[in-house]
């Protein structure tokens, strides 16, 4: 007799529903939405944002066929992509009046058209990767040793400022690396200068070095310091590339930290490539130097010699201009920029907004100055280019500075969201690059469908008709795999890659292994001349251990592919391992309920339908 | 439908030394091979840049050469890639080039020539990246062996966890000996594909092994030789349809799952096709050769009616 304990049916049957229902969102077609988000933390998305919403879209006499508001935004759906087109516009003509300054993300997306209650339940459609609907994958390397030297600047321009504060006499202070070295004529004005920048300074430890005449004082930056700044760049490098790439909007941006240094960006649905590498790679930071009007320093320039401790730059216009190599003022010190005009010459013009300390260090800077000329320096991509070096007339105060050169006004705007979208802690270098173009994705789902389609078709065949029905049950249960699988997909949004795709072909493929044994082995009991009955419960026993055996060997390579991998391999194991999981599942006890189905109720069973089971002559 | 009817049990173990003189000199051959000719390894683990184009006609890939020729990159290679209407362009890493904006100088360039080109996919790595992804790739494939080898001498016993380890390794060995001699390109997803050869030639092991160890436990008198042939004999049926199921997925993807997935499956197809051989002929020999016995496998049994059932294949 082969009766199933009613709870390993019920166990089955809510397997079953679950399955149904986690997998049922990915039948529904995705259809063209707009997404409306916000990347500040003052502003709210709430049902108010949603009515806002939908009263604009109702002003504009714009049909949609659905809007939700959820965590991570306001979502509206559109019947077709047109519409979608002129839905963004007139939502973002609604929401930023004002282009310079978005309060909103307004962004172009594709979203699954499943009823609303699928949703509530966390039953979403499988989360594809890029190379399945397009997109960009960057990988973005810091450079560490630039975040160390910038740090060393900063303390050599607070050390010089406290030292002179404090009346010390040195006789001079350079930058040695990641440290900042200052020399002494004589012992008691070093000893005064450590006492001094130890208080001040708690992150750096002192050395005293003697050598001759001179006696010098190394500062370099405490270990757990150092820690400290490199986490910290990683991090204002994030928030940054996070602003950055919230100008593109883009509707599903994935920006993470990886490993110590490295950050991943991810635009999914990207089309202009190009334009999103430019604004993600730019490493532009601005810094306020000071230009040397020495005429013999010029002089000497000009001739090929630059002075030490200059620079000999370019303006916009392709004028040279000899700056100070000491930075002044730099642009971690800027609170907004915004694109503008100049009110008395009407020319395009920068207005930025200085915080607390940049406004004093500014304020000091054109007291001492007037008169002068100061240059305003953008480094881009190890570039320095000086955007206007205009002459100083008068102290400046209250941290408002105007910046205006001869820009045009793209030039301003672009000038501008540098600017706000924040100066790179250090600088970034793309290390790897994926990108993918829609068309190509839609083409590798279709691949991807398409082998697993007839494979599936071809081994169902084979398997019904070699194992006749109990190869029916094998292919039942190998649906039942397939279902719970791709159920298991949805519910854990894995991402799905086309090797992803490749391991359920896979997957399919080792899982009916499971059947075979389980089929062979009945055979093998029943050519013993075991009962039916007994053959079933001897063969799924007996099948068991080798079937867990084997799966589990089979488990620590997906493991370690998961461990290890990255990007598109990682896609694989994930489905790998999890189908390993799902086809132990189905083809044991899924398989097993369903013989208990059919043979299980017969007292009197003289045969079982698996093929002709072929018994040797005795 | 029944394929197989063996009515005797096959002397495998008879012929032990010529299985693994046959296996011997492939795993030596594609040990030359690879040390004679090398893998072609892709960006992945290479680095440097690939882009894939398409054309709404046939692509030019004379002319393509000719265009990015000019722009002076080092040595590249154009293929044809999957359709005659789509190019794979290849660039080296270079020194002092920025690579990140390397894909869109060609793109420029080529699209200055023909405007009707359109960038399909872009593939950089960086030479650190490539560097970390071949270390983690080893780290992976290593992490493998050791654990499949400590699971099996938990379960089993070591000779044939070191068997079944020495035979599934040669499988691997072989597909690489593939890729080296044809020159395919190595890439992450083909990586993925050894490693999960990997793990299914040792299912087929672990088959072998459990079928071993349950002979053992039943044909008490019977010398070790037989029982192997035994068990390999047994699960002969089973083998066979279980790989020629999984190849049938994996031919599948390799018909209809496009370019990209072309070497993952091809390099799966081979070490199906291998690993059937070396489970089943290469590590049962290993295992005789290494002298496994009764003892190892079979705890001394309590009195039970368990072991009465005595049944030897006729």
């Amino acid at each position: 007799m082969n009766r199933y304990p009613l709870w390993k049916y019920v166990v089955i049957g809510v397997a079953l529903v679950i399955g149904v229902v986690y997998t049922l969102p990915n039948f529904f077609p995705e259809v063209p939405a707009v997404q409306v988000s916000t990347s500040k933390s003052s502003i709210k998305i709430d049902s108010s944002t949603l009515q806002t919403v939908e009263d604009a879209l109702k002003a504009g006499n714009i049909p949609y066929t659905g809007a939700t508001v959820d965590a991570t935004g306001v979502k509206v759906r559109f019947a077709d992509p047109d519409t979608q087109l002129k839905a963004k516009d007139v939502l973002q003509a609604k929401l930023n009046p004002d282009p310079n300054n978005t309060n909103y993300i307004v962004a172009l997306n594709l979203i699954s058209s499943s009823p609303n209650w699928l949703a509530k339940i966390g039953a979403l459609p499988m989360y594809l990767g890029l190379d399945l609907r397009g997109g960009v994958h960057f990988l973005l390397q810091v450079d560490m040793q630039a975040a160390l030297d910038k740090a060393a600047d900063r303390y050599l321009t607070d050390i010089r400022s406290l030292l002179r504060e404090k009346k010390v006499l040195y006789a001079g202070i350079a930058r040695e690396g990641h440290s900042v070295a200052v020399r002494f004529r004589d012992a008691t004005e070093r000893d005064r200068a450590n006492v001094e920048i130890s208080n001040a300074f708690p992150d750096l430890q002192l050395r005293e070095v003697d050598a001759g005449s001179e006696t010098r004082l190394v500062a370099s930056l405490k270990p757990e310091a150092q820690k400290r700044i490199q986490d910290g760049a990683v991090q204002q490098n994030i928030t940054i590339l996070r602003n950055r790439v919230n100008e593109l909007g883009v509707a599903e941006p994935i920006v993470q930290q990886q490993g110590a240094d490295r950050v991943v960006v991810q635009l999914p649905g990207v089309q202009d490539t190009a334009r999103a590498k430019d604004i993600l790679g730019r490493t532009a930071t601005l810094e306020i130097r000071m230009v040397d009007d020495d005429p013999t320093a010029q002089q000497q320039a000009v001739s090929g010699q630059v002075p030490l401790g200059d620079d000999l730059l370019v303006e916009r216009t392709g004028q040279p201009v000899l700056v100070k190599r000491q930075v002044v003022l730099t642009g971690d010190r800027i609170n907004d920029a915004q694109p503008g005009f100049d009110q008395r010459t009407n020319e395009p013009a920068v207005h930025v907004n200085l915080d607390g300390t940049g406004a004093r260090i500014f304020k000091e800077i054109t007291r001492d100055n007037v008169g002068k000329r100061m240059a305003i320096v953008l480094v881009e991509k190890g570039k320095a280019e000086v955007i206007t070096a205009p002459v100083i007339r008068e102290e400046i105060g209250g941290g408002r500075v105007q910046i205006s050169g001869r820009m045009s006004t793209r030039e301003a705007n672009d000038v501008a969201l540098l600017m706000r979208a924040g100066a790179l802690a250090a600088p970034m270098e793309i290390v790897e690059e994926r990108t993918v173009g829609p068309s190509l994705g839609k083409e590798n789902i279709d691949k991807g469908f398409n082998s697993v389609l007839y494979g599936f078709i071809v081994l169902t065949i084979f398997i019904c008709a070699y194992y006749e029905l109990m190869g029916v049950i094998s292919a039942i249960s190998l649906v039942v795999n397939l279902l719970l699988l791709i159920a298991l997909l949805s519910m854990l949004q894995a991402t799905l890659t086309l090797p992803g795709i490749a391991a359920v072909a896979l997957t399919l493929g080792m899982a009916i292994d499971a059947n075979v044994l389980i089929n062979e082995r009945i055979r093998e009991e029943l050519r013993w001349g075991d009962t039916p009955h007994a053959a079933i419960q001897a063969g799924y026993e007996r099948a068991w251990n080798t079937i867990l055996d084997s799966n589990v060997t089979t488990l620590i390579a997906g493991l370690a592919l998961l461990i290890f991998g990255t990007g598109p391999v990682r896609g694989f194991a994930v489905v790998h391992c999890l189908g390993i999981i799902t086809s132990m599942f189905s083809a044991v006890f899924v398989s097993r309920g369903l013989v208990s189905i059919v043979y299980g109720g017969r007292k009197k069973l003289d045969h079982i339908s698996i093929g002709q089971a072929w018994k040797p002559a005795t | 439908m029944e394929f197989f009817r063996i009515t005797r049990v096959i002397p495998f173990m008879k012929y032990a030394l010529v299985f693994n003189v046959i296996s011997l000199v492939t795993f030596l051959l594609a040990v030359l091979f690879l040390a004679t000719r090398g893998l072609n390894l892709g960006v992945d683990f290479r680095g440097g840049t690939l882009i894939e184009i398409a054309y709404s006609r046939p692509a030019d890939l004379g002319h393509v050469r000719a265009v990015i020729d000019k722009m002076n990159l080092g040595e590249f290679a154009v293929q044809s890639f999957g359709s005659a209407n789509s190019a794979l362009i290849r660039l080296p890493l270079k020194e002092g080039v920025s690579t990140a904006q390397l894909s869109e100088r060609v793109m420029t360039a080529l699209k200055a020539d023909d405007s009707g080109v359109t960038q399909q996919r872009v593939e950089f790595v960086g030479p650190q990246v490539g560097k970390e992804l071949y270390e983690n790739g080893a780290l992976a494939l290593l992490l493998v062996c050791i654990g499949i080898v400590a699971y099996l001498a938990l379960r089993f016993e070591w000779r044939f966890a070191v068997s079944a380890i020495a035979a599934n390794l040669h499988d691997v060995v072989i597909i690489l000996g593939f890729f080296a001699l044809f020159q395919w390109e190595f890439s992450l997803p083909v990586l993925a594909a050894v490693l999960a050869v990997l793990g299914y030639s040792v299912n087929e092991s672990v088959v072998i092994a459990d079928r071993i160890r349950e002979n053992f436990r039943k044909m008490r008198k019977t010398p070790v030789p037989e029982i192997i042939n035994s068990a390999i004999t047994s699960t002969l049926s089973r083998t066979i349809i279980t790989h020629g199921c999984t190849l049938l997925m994996v031919l599948s993807i390799l018909f209809f799952g496009g370019e990209t997935l072309h070497y993952f499956a091809l390099a799966l197809a081979i070490g199906i096709c291998f690993g059937i051989y070396s489970s089943a002929l290469v590590m049962a020999a290993l295992v005789m050769w290494l002298g496994v016995s009764r003892e190892d496998l079979v705890r001394p049994e309590k009195k039970t009616g368990a072991g009465s059932a005595e049944k030897i294949l006729p």
